[in-house]
């Protein structure tokens, strides 16, 4: 890259030695720079969301009246089975990574992160696995139909996976390995590249958060690249791991797998909590409260997700004692959640509250979280969840703790941070608008898959009986209109982008927003190359009660 | 980035792929561990080569309890065998020796190896369930076409704890022949 030396328009860094990007296209795929590669995965997640959300289109478009309408059986698992994992590995984490490559290296005063190759290596492989799964969709037999857990025997059977399978297996190790890399970067670049003048306990939540992410990446990732590893040696080689006539168990890959998928959650919603961790203090005019118990909170949370997997499992067939026992662990994690969710009330409480756009996400997001947390409560007693598993209770639990979760506190980071780094205000009034069209409409999305679970309406069918129709319907109408909305999004990202209001901001963008964390200090729009004499004082108006 | 710099990060990205790959390892070494776990004592659970052949023991016939026993004969998927129990119920009292002959045929025109794996409804009851013979100790081979009758001899232990009064025994027969 030194050798690409360019007269760029980087006319705020007084840098001698400082360069722009390389032109054209291939500044994309040869970047080393934090920013760009946050922009391309902001922009890979972005695309994936939609092309996710146009699976779960045709999902609800299926489910609006019962019966068999537009797809056949087989595709709509599909459906199901990609809309999930495109979400999960293509929009949430990539997205967050995004965000961590964005910024992390600001708010901790790092020029970069601190293996900017292996970072665009990271971000170039989540395409090809990706790309990898996508390309099942085109195979003989179709894209993988047995659910994204890939539970066998069923996505060993030849009749429900074609040709898919082995292709899904890589596609996994590919998406796998991208995490672990982004996840090594992050603790490298957090632990070693932190402004001298900031201790640990001065990082912003988003970056704790974010650290404790990478090590439940690390610690993850692999265990799930071996089930499906195992998965594929089961069907190709011969191997019995998961096969009852060799003497092996399928409940085994539900215990490997839930290892894995419990962590996972936490993956997608702890990134979540730093962000609203950070918003929520600048709306509020106030120092964020408890943010040394933020901190551990968050910790805590990490520890108990490893010990807490059966639970997904509870109808499995488990001795009693392990019922109790994963029973009463996965409600003590309601402990150090309640305490993030008291302490961004109180934050707010008697707070010079205003409400743009990323305050009202953040506060949606901490209401709705809410309510996904308590039905995550109710399905954590083992005895009822009996009743909820693998209805469209569990549907409508974890979608309120994905959408209007971690996928509304993306959008309020997309409005929080693109006035920084383009240098230019998003139109307020169509933000307004996407947000109370979203946050309506994802109620009525998924408000009444609650009632449908608890009437008993299994989950992953096309066709239902019709005692279930009302409410599938108004569900459908709700995830079009919520489909629809989205779209506002993508004319805001792309209208700020081009120049939104035309007004231009200021440094801090939100008032008082350097007082917070360091990224409000540097000029708006951000220079390509930040931080390359690091900060000598830092923000810690936010961690008053840490010291 | 200095130099020092860059090796201090080179170095710790180092150890975090050994801990990555320290966690592939663990994955797999959850299989072991889970079959120890599951050998604990309090774990219901009915493992197939837990299920083993048992000497003739003399027990006391308890004529006071009467237990259901119901079978079930299902194929895995690609077995093209047709499969069932001569009876699909049985009363029994515990301690009493019975036998119940299965009826098994190959469907398909070339030799197959198929291999009968049981399973227990309570799990917990595998463990009083005690089989003198059966066909499904070992794989069974049929020649093209070929149909047996295969008898299974079992016992119900008399501790068999009282709350279970019925017990259903499922043989699902899987086609191994492609593995051998």
């Amino acid at each position: 890259m030194s050798a690409v030396v360019s007269e760029h328009d980087d006319h705020h860094a007084d840098d001698h030695h400082d360069h722009g990007p390389a032109k054209g296209l291939l500044r994309w795929i040869i970047t080393t720079n934090h920013k760009d590669i946050g922009t391309l995965y902001l922009l890979f997640a972005l695309a994936m969301f939609f092309v996710g959300g146009a699976m779960a289109m045709v999902i609800r478009a299926e489910l609006f009246e019962p019966g068999l309408q537009f797809v056949d059986p087989a595709f709509f698992n599909s459906m199901t089975t990609m809309h999930a994992l495109v979400m999960v590995f293509g929009a949430v984490m990539p997205a967050f990574v995004g965000l961590a490559n964005w910024q992390i290296p600001l708010m901790i005063g790092a020029a970069d992160m601190a293996l900017p190759r292996m970072n665009n290596m990271s971000f170039w492989m989540l395409v090809a696995g990706v790309l990898l799964l996508a390309s099942t969709l085109f195979m003989e037999g179709g894209a993988p139909n047995g659910g994204w857990t890939l539970y066998p025997p069923l996505v060993l059977q030849p009749i429900t996976v074609g040709k898919a399978m082995p292709f899904a297996v890589f596609s996994v190790h590919l998406l796998g390995i991208s995490s672990i890399m982004g996840a090594i970067n992050i603790i490298a670049t957090i632990f070693n590249m932190r402004a001298k003048s900031m201790k640990m306990m001065d990082m912003p939540l988003f970056v704790w958060t974010w650290l404790i992410t990478a090590f439940l990446l690390i610690a993850v990732m692999p265990v799930f690249a071996g089930a499906v590893t195992m998965l594929l040696t089961d069907k190709f080689f011969h191997t019995s791991f998961f096969n009852a006539a060799g003497g092996g168990d399928p409940v085994l890959y539900q215990h490997i797998f839930w290892f894995f998928g419990h962590p996972e959650v936490y993956i997608m919603i702890l990134p979540t909590f730093g962000v609203a961790s950070t918003i929520i203090p600048v709306f509020a005019r106030k120092p964020l409260f408890g943010y040394a118990s933020m901190v551990w909170a968050t910790g805590s949370i990490a520890f108990l997700s490893f010990i807490v997997w059966a639970h997904h499992m509870f109808t499995v067939g488990m001795p009693i004692a392990g019922e109790l026992y994963f029973m009463y662990a996965t409600m003590i994690i309601a402990v150090p959640t309640g305490v993030k969710v008291f302490n961004w009330t109180a934050t707010m409480w008697k707070g010079a509250m205003t409400f743009e756009t990323p305050m009202l996400f953040s506060i949606a997001f901490v209401v709705l979280f809410t309510m996904g947390g308590f039905t995550g409560l109710m399905m954590s007693i083992a005895p009822t969840d009996f009743q909820y598993h693998d209805t469209y209770f569990i549907v409508a639990h974890f979608h309120y703790t994905l959408v209007p979760a971690s996928v509304f506190i993306l959008m309020a980071a997309g409005y929080f941070w693109l006035p920084k780094w383009t240098g230019h205000m998003y139109n307020e009034k169509i933000g307004q608008l996407h947000f109370w069209l979203s946050v309506i409409s994802v109620n009525i999305l998924f408000f009444p898959q609650h009632f449908l679970g608890l009437a008993g309406m299994p989950r992953r069918i096309p066709d239902y009986a019709v005692q279930f129709a009302d409410w599938n319907m108004i569900s459908s109408v709700g995830g079009f209109i919520f489909g629809i909305s989205q779209l506002l999004f993508l004319y805001i990202v792309i209208d700020t982008i081009k120049g939104g209001t035309g007004e231009k901001v200021s440094d801090e963008v939100w008032e008082d927003a350097a007082q917070h964390s360091l990224e409000w200090t540097l000029p708006s729009p951000l220079p390509y190359h930040t931080w390359t004499t690091p900060p000598t004082s830092v923000p810690t108006e936010h961690v008053l009660d840490a010291h | 980035m200095s130099e020092d710099l860059g090796k201090k990060n080179v170095k710790l990205a180092r150890k975090l792929v050994l801990v990555a790959a320290a966690m592939f390892g663990f994955g797999y070494a959850l299989v072991p561990i889970y079959d120890v776990l599951c050998e604990w004592k309090w774990i219901e659970r009915d493992r197939p080569d837990a299920i083993k052949q048992v000497p003739i023991a003399a027990y006391k016939v308890d004529l006071a309890r009467e237990i259901t026993i119901e079978f079930m004969t299902t194929l895995n998927e690609s077995t093209a065998m047709e499969f069932h129990a001569e009876k699909k119920q049985l009363k029994v009292h515990p301690g009493e020796y019975h036998t119940v002959n299965f009826y098994a045929k190959n469907l398909t025109d070339k030799v197959m190896v198929a291999r009968a794996i049981a399973s227990f409804s309570p799990a917990l009851t595998s463990r009083y369930f005690e089989k003198i013979e059966c066909f499904c100790f070992s794989e069974q081979t049929f020649k093209a076409k070929e149909a047996k009758t295969m008898p299974m001899r079992f016992v119900i232990n008399p501790e068999l704890p009282k709350d279970y009064e019925t017990i259903t025994l499922s043989y699902t027969f899987f086609d191994n022949t492609e593995i051998q």
